[in-house]
Formats: C-alpha cells, sequence, structure tokens
C-alpha cells in the first residue's frame, strides 16, 4: 500500500502517519501539509505544499499513491478565520479530489475526515443520527457550512468515480489527552460552563479510537459513510462529575452576547456550534461501522473517564511530553543518506 | 378492575438504579439490563465496561481480569430517561394517580409484556393528564418503561425540557419512534391526534380527531412492532377547555391558549389544578400488521386504512365506556 495523508502538519495527519508506519503492509507514506509535521515520524516522506493543494496533481502521479488519507479539515472555528477555514475545507478538497479523480489516477481508495458537526444541533433533532438521517436546519456557521459543501463534493467524487472506494468517516467531539479543541478547552477550565437549564446529552470518541478508526477505513474496503463515536451518550452535568469539575451557568437567553467577553478576556471561546451543542446535545448512531468489524477501545463515558484521568496526571506532573521540532536536513539524512545504515526490505 | 399480571419477582441483573418507590423497582431494573443485554446497539452508554473487552492493535489493555467499573456517574439513557428521576416523579404522582383520578384499567394484559409496543390512546385535556397516568399505570404494574412522545416543544425551555426528557418524555419523530421500538424494544406512548386532541372545546368532547397522516401506523409497521390503543375516559373533565383565545396563543407561539374553569377560579396557576374526574382507561386487543418490517415505504392507501380502522375502534370503545358510565367524577 502507497498512502498519501493531507495535514501531515496536524494533530490528526501527524499520529495518523505515525499508525501508518507501524503497520507491514503499508510500503510508503507521503504527507503533505504547509506546516512541518508536530512529531518525530521514522519513514514518512514530508512535502510541504499550500492548503489549497494545488500541485496535488503531480504529487500524487509522482508518488504514484493507491490511497489518499484526508485528515485535513479544519472543524475547530476558533483557531482559524472563516476564510481560511474555507479555504482549507472546500478549495483544499476539491484540488485533491481533482488530482485523485484526474485520468490515469493510481487511486483507488479515499478516506475523508469529516465530523458529526455536519448533522448541526437543535432541538427537533432524533436523538440518534444515522448515517442517512438528513440535518433538521441549514447550516448557519461557517464551519458547517464548509464541511456539508465538502461532504457534497466527496459524494460526488464518489458518483464519478465508482472504481474508487471512497469512505468518509463522521467523528463526534473527540476527547483525549493531548487533543486540543474547544470542548477540551472548556472541560480543562477549573469551572466549567454549562447553559442554565439545559442538560444536553453528549457523545465524544477518544483521540485513539480516531486513529483507530482512520487506520482501520484506509487499510480495509469500506466504502460508505461512516459515524465514529464512543457507544453511548451522556449528559453535560455528567461529564462534569466525571471530570471532577463544577459548573457555572451561562445565560439561556442571549448566550452568544453573554460569552462574548470571556472571549475577548482570553478565558474561553465558545463558537456558536459549541453553544447549540450546550443546549442540545448530539447523538449518532453507531452501529454501521461496528457492524463493519471496527472495535471501539472506548465508550463515550470510557473516553471522558480516560481524558479525566490524563488531567490528573497532568496536574500532578505537568505538560512532559518531549518537544519535537522538524530539522528538514536530519530528516533527509536519515531517510536517504548513504551513511545511514538501514535494513534492506525487499 | 386491576388486572395485575403475573411476572417474575426477583432480579437477576442486580444494576445501581433507584431503590426507592412504590413500584416494583426491580423489575424495571430488570427490563432494563436486559435492554442494556440487548446486543443491537443498546443506547445507554450505560452500566457496563467502559472499554471493549477486544482491544485494537494494542498489548497494554488484555487480560486486566475484571472490567473496570463503570465510569457512569448517572443513570441517563440515551433518551435523556432517568430511571431515578422517573421512580422520584411516580412517587409523587402516586397520590394523584390513586386518589385523585382514582384510575382503574381494563385489559391490561393485552399491553406486552416484553418486546417492542406502540400504545396509542386518545388525548384531552388543556393540559393533557392522559400521558401521565398511562405511563404511571403500566410503569408500576408491569415494571416496564412507558416513554411519552411529545412535541418538541418543550425542549427549548430550560429546566423544563430537561426534567420532561429525564422524566420520559421523547420527541416524536419517525428516528425516535424506530429506534425505541425496533432496536431497544421498548413501550412507546403516543397521541396521533397531537395537539388537536387537548385544543379541543368541552362540548366537542370525546370526539376524536383526525390521527394525522397515520404516522405511527407506518412507525409501527416499519419497526414491525404492535399498536396497543388504549381508550381514556376522565382527562377531557379533568381539565375542559371552555374558551380558547387564538390571538395570545399566536403571540405566545402555542398551539392554542386555553381558559380553564380552574382559571377563572384561581387565575392563571389554574392551569395547574385538575378537577377530580375519575379516570377510566381501556386497552383494546393488539392490532398486528401482516407486512414485512424495515421497507422503505409503505402503502399510504393501507397506513391510512389501518389508521382510521384504530380510531374507530378506539372511539366505539369511548362511546361505550360513556354509556357504562353514571358520574364524571365517580365513574
Amino acid at each position: 500500500m502507497r498512502v498519501l495523508v493531507t495535514g501531515l502538519g496536524t494533530f490528526w495527519g501527524a499520529r495518523l502517519a505515525a499508525a501508518l508506519e507501524r503497520r507491514d503492509d503499508v510500503e510508503t507514506i507521503v504527507g503533505v501539509d504547509r506546516h512541518e509535521p508536530p512529531l518525530p515520524l521514522e519513514r514518512t516522506e514530508f512535502v510541504k505544499c499550500d492548503s489549497d493543494f494545488s500541485i496535488m496533481h503531480r504529487i500524487v502521479q509522482a508518488t504514484q499513491v493507491d490511497t489518499i488519507v484526508h485528515t485535513h479539515l479544519a472543524v475547530d472555528s476558533t483557531q482559524v478565520s472563516s476564510s481560511t477555514l474555507h479555504e482549507i475545507n472546500v478549495i483544499g478538497t476539491m484540488n485533491l479530489l481533482a488530482a485523485a479523480g484526474a485520468a490515469e489516477s493510481p487511486v483507488r481508495r479515499m478516506v475523508v475526515k469529516s465530523s458529526t458537526l455536519v448533522y448541526g444541533s437543535t432541538f427537533r433533532d432524533p436523538y440518534f443520527f444515522r448515517e442517512d438521517t438528513p440535518r433538521r436546519r441549514s447550516p448557519r456557521t461557517p464551519v458547517e457550512r464548509s464541511l456539508v459543501d465538502v461532504e457534497s463534493y466527496v459524494r460526488d467524487f464518489a458518483e464519478d468515480n465508482p472504481h474508487i472506494g471512497v469512505t468518509l468517516l463522521r467523528f463526534a467531539n473527540v476527547l483525549g489527552n493531548d487533543i486540543d479543541s474547544p470542548l477540551v478547552r472548556l472541560l480543562r477550565l477549573p469551572l466549567v460552563p454549562e447553559i442554565l437549564g439545559f442538560d444536553p446529552r453528549v457523545q465524544f470518541v477518544h483521540e485513539e479510537d480516531v486513529i483507530g478508526a482512520l487506520v482501520y477505513a484506509s487499510t480495509s474496503e469500506a466504502p460508505g459513510v461512516f459515524n465514529v463515536a464512543g457507544e453511548g451518550t451522556l449528559p453535560w452535568s455528567e461529564v462534569c462529575a466525571i471530570v471532577g469539575k463544577r459548573r457555572v451557568p451561562l445565560p439561556p437567553l442571549l448566550t452568544g452576547l453573554a460569552v462574548a467577553p470571556l472571549a475577548r478576556l482570553g478565558v474561553v471561546e465558545l463558537p456558536p456550534e459549541v453553544i447549540d451543542l450546550l443546549r442540545f446535545g448530539r447523538g449518532v448512531d453507531t452501529t454501521r461501522l461496528r457492524r463493519h468489524g471496527y472495535r471501539y477501545r472506548y465508550t463515550s463515558a470510557g473516553a471522558v473517564q480516560a481524558f479525566a484521568e490524563g488531567l490528573r496526571l497532568r496536574s500532578t506532573i505537568g505538560d512532559s511530553r518531549p518537544t519535537y521540532r522538524y530539522q528538514r536536513d536530519l530528516e533527509n539524512f536519515f531517510r536517504h543518506s548513504p551513511a545511514v545504515a538501514r535494513e534492506e526490505s525487499s | 378492575m386491576l388486572a395485575r399480571v403475573a411476572r417474575a419477582p426477583e432480579s437477576r441483573f442486580p444494576l445501581r438504579v433507584s431503590e426507592s418507590g412504590s413500584d416494583r423497582p426491580s423489575l424495571l431494573r430488570r427490563s432494563l439490563a436486559e435492554r442494556a443485554e440487548r446486543a443491537g446497539h443498546p443506547s445507554t452508554g450505560g452500566p457496563g465496561p467502559s472499554r471493549s473487552l477486544v482491544p485494537v492493535g494494542s498489548d497494554d489493555l488484555v487480560d486486566q481480569g475484571p472490567a473496570p467499573p463503570s465510569p457512569r456517574r448517572s443513570d441517563v439513557d440515551g433518551f435523556g430517561r432517568s430511571e431515578r428521576m422517573r421512580s422520584l416523579v411516580r412517587r409523587v404522582y402516586d397520590p394523584v394517580y390513586r386518589h385523585w383520578f382514582r384510575a382503574e384499567w381494563e385489559g391490561f394484559e393485552h399491553i406486552p409484556t416484553e418486546g417492542g409496543a406502540l400504545l396509542v390512546a386518545n388525548h384531552a385535556g388543556a393540559l393533557p393528564p392522559d400521558a401521565p397516568v398511562i405511563m404511571h399505570g403500566i410503569e408500576s404494574e408491569l415494571g416496564r418503561p412507558v416513554y411519552g412522545l411529545a412535541e418538541d416543544l418543550f425542549r427549548t425551555v430550560p429546566f423544563v425540557g430537561t426534567l420532561w426528557s429525564r422524566a420520559g418524555g421523547v420527541v416524536a419523530s419517525p428516528e425516535n419512534a424506530y429506534r425505541l421500538l425496533h432496536d431497544d424494544g421498548q413501550l412507546a406512548l403516543v397521541f396521533p391526534e397531537g395537539d388537536k386532541g387537548p385544543g379541543k372545546l368541552y362540548k366537542e368532547r370525546y370526539q376524536l380527531r383526525r390521527f394525522g397522516r397515520g404516522g405511527f401506523v407506518e412507525i409501527a409497521m416499519r419497526a414491525g412492532v404492535p399498536v396497543v390503543p388504549i381508550a381514556v375516559v376522565g382527562a377531557e373533565e379533568a381539565m375542559p377547555i371552555i374558551y380558547k383565545d387564538r390571538r395570545l396563543a399566536k403571540l405566545l407561539g402555542l398551539p392554542y391558549f386555553p381558559i380553564t374553569p380552574t382559571m377563572l377560579l384561581m387565575g392563571p396557576i389554574g392551569i395547574t389544578a385538575y378537577l377530580p374526574a375519575k379516570f377510566r382507561l381501556r386497552v383494546l386487543p393488539p392490532v398486528h400488521f401482516d407486512v414485512p418490517p424495515d421497507q422503505e415505504r409503505y402503502s399510504r392507501g393501507r397506513v391510512m386504512e389501518e389508521a382510521e380502522r384504530i380510531r374507530d375502534h378506539i372511539q366505539q370503545a369511548l362511546y361505550e365506556m360513556l354509556r357504562a358510565r353514571r358520574s364524571v367524577w365517580f365513574g
């Protein structure tokens, strides 16, 4: 297998490449991003390129990859402006799909990392979205809009290229010790915000299961759309209880206005999609991926528990992870210099 | 006569669910355990190991002996329902059920003791008292949870929405109903008249409204479960509507704005006060549909026909019960 990973400079891209490196059936891993990988990687080749992937066509042709894993979709609207969001998600995906679907393209499998944000969160929602349940209201926030656009391109792509197996994975809110997301930042606060009078059902997927599902989808025949989330939902109050945090209520009316000063002060930023989630929650049905054969390591509650344990450890020993800085010359030396003794791969 | 159905008394699956309640919690617990055991996809994230027993691509989880204790701290299930809260509600509501409404059932044996079924009843009263009465009766007699499907009206109201769903309220949508009935094999209660039932005036009492577009029949067909019709007498008189104000309803975004006799006496707070009408409930024989489940679509004509037949059964039962009723207050 020859795999191309987009977003190698992001948390997920680098993690996925590291996981793929451990597999013998993955012969070559090429990673593209504008930023350098945040993790030390053994044999992944890093190609620096623009986030709109305009030269993707040449990279695909040159490397003859058969599988593309598209992890480079921004879902955290507090970290990027809405125009960058559009550029990364919509334009980036369009160029990537164009390259993958070009004549004589060697690509036979495509995995896209989407989010359950595409379902939205309203009071009319079914309690568990299935993969084919449409969302109840048209998207309001830039991040939801861009993801809905991306998914429609991916669907068209799958239809136009029946010879390519296209997998669309929709991940629930991720919890883990290393990941940084709006909800994780909320739960790290000494007092966790809630909306007064609302105790929504939320669902989580552990970061290990995110990588696990991405590896699973890129190494097996699993075309179609799949929700990826830990089993079960739990109320927000219970999440806070497991993490061991007190809650602080936000006003149920004009919540957006009330949290704006918090963002100004740098306490915490609550984007509209997170406010919706804290009001109405979201649950997704996870049967399809489990029936297909993926075994989850964590339930929703289990993911919260693991996150809480990580928080407690960190509060004792501090953030002890080694910092890594990518150095091109060094990486090239280890990979390509004749002076480095390597095992000959047959 | 209150038909008591014999059930096995002891739970073999002790779970950490409420010990309180004037009903028989062991049976509730048992049915919860059965649900948690169901292989498909239990909607509770609750009791059970927090991690899957067979880990993928890792060795640090193998053979850790018994499964770790569940990280769950509450018993709120996938539908936002909490058995602890239900049992509390039942304890508070029990005197109302027994001494105020003095509810009496007949044909209780028609309610399935296991597997999914869609309970369908007539709906009445400005603030309909029929749903709590039906849910309370079945849960305390059978020890089976009943989920009440209702409008999504409450979900946007702080506290009320949360309390409502903890106490067994579920937004009535085809997806939710299918999941409850088919995947989880639960009892779900629905009022096909929607808000047109409670929204009728006192002079129109016991005249059933249209049963929507028969969506409830289609759901039952798709889920492969029977419909159990229930005729309720008493709800109409417990909180009759003597006048409806259209403009106020529109202003407040409500389906109707009722004026009840208790409101005339007590002011707005009267909307919470029920008159002590005698409740009689008759469970009619379950209706099984002879169609394969999980079809893309069902014949519109067939669906409408079945819905109309069920409506007619309930209407006829109501007439019969009213013929036998000597007094609104004493039955």
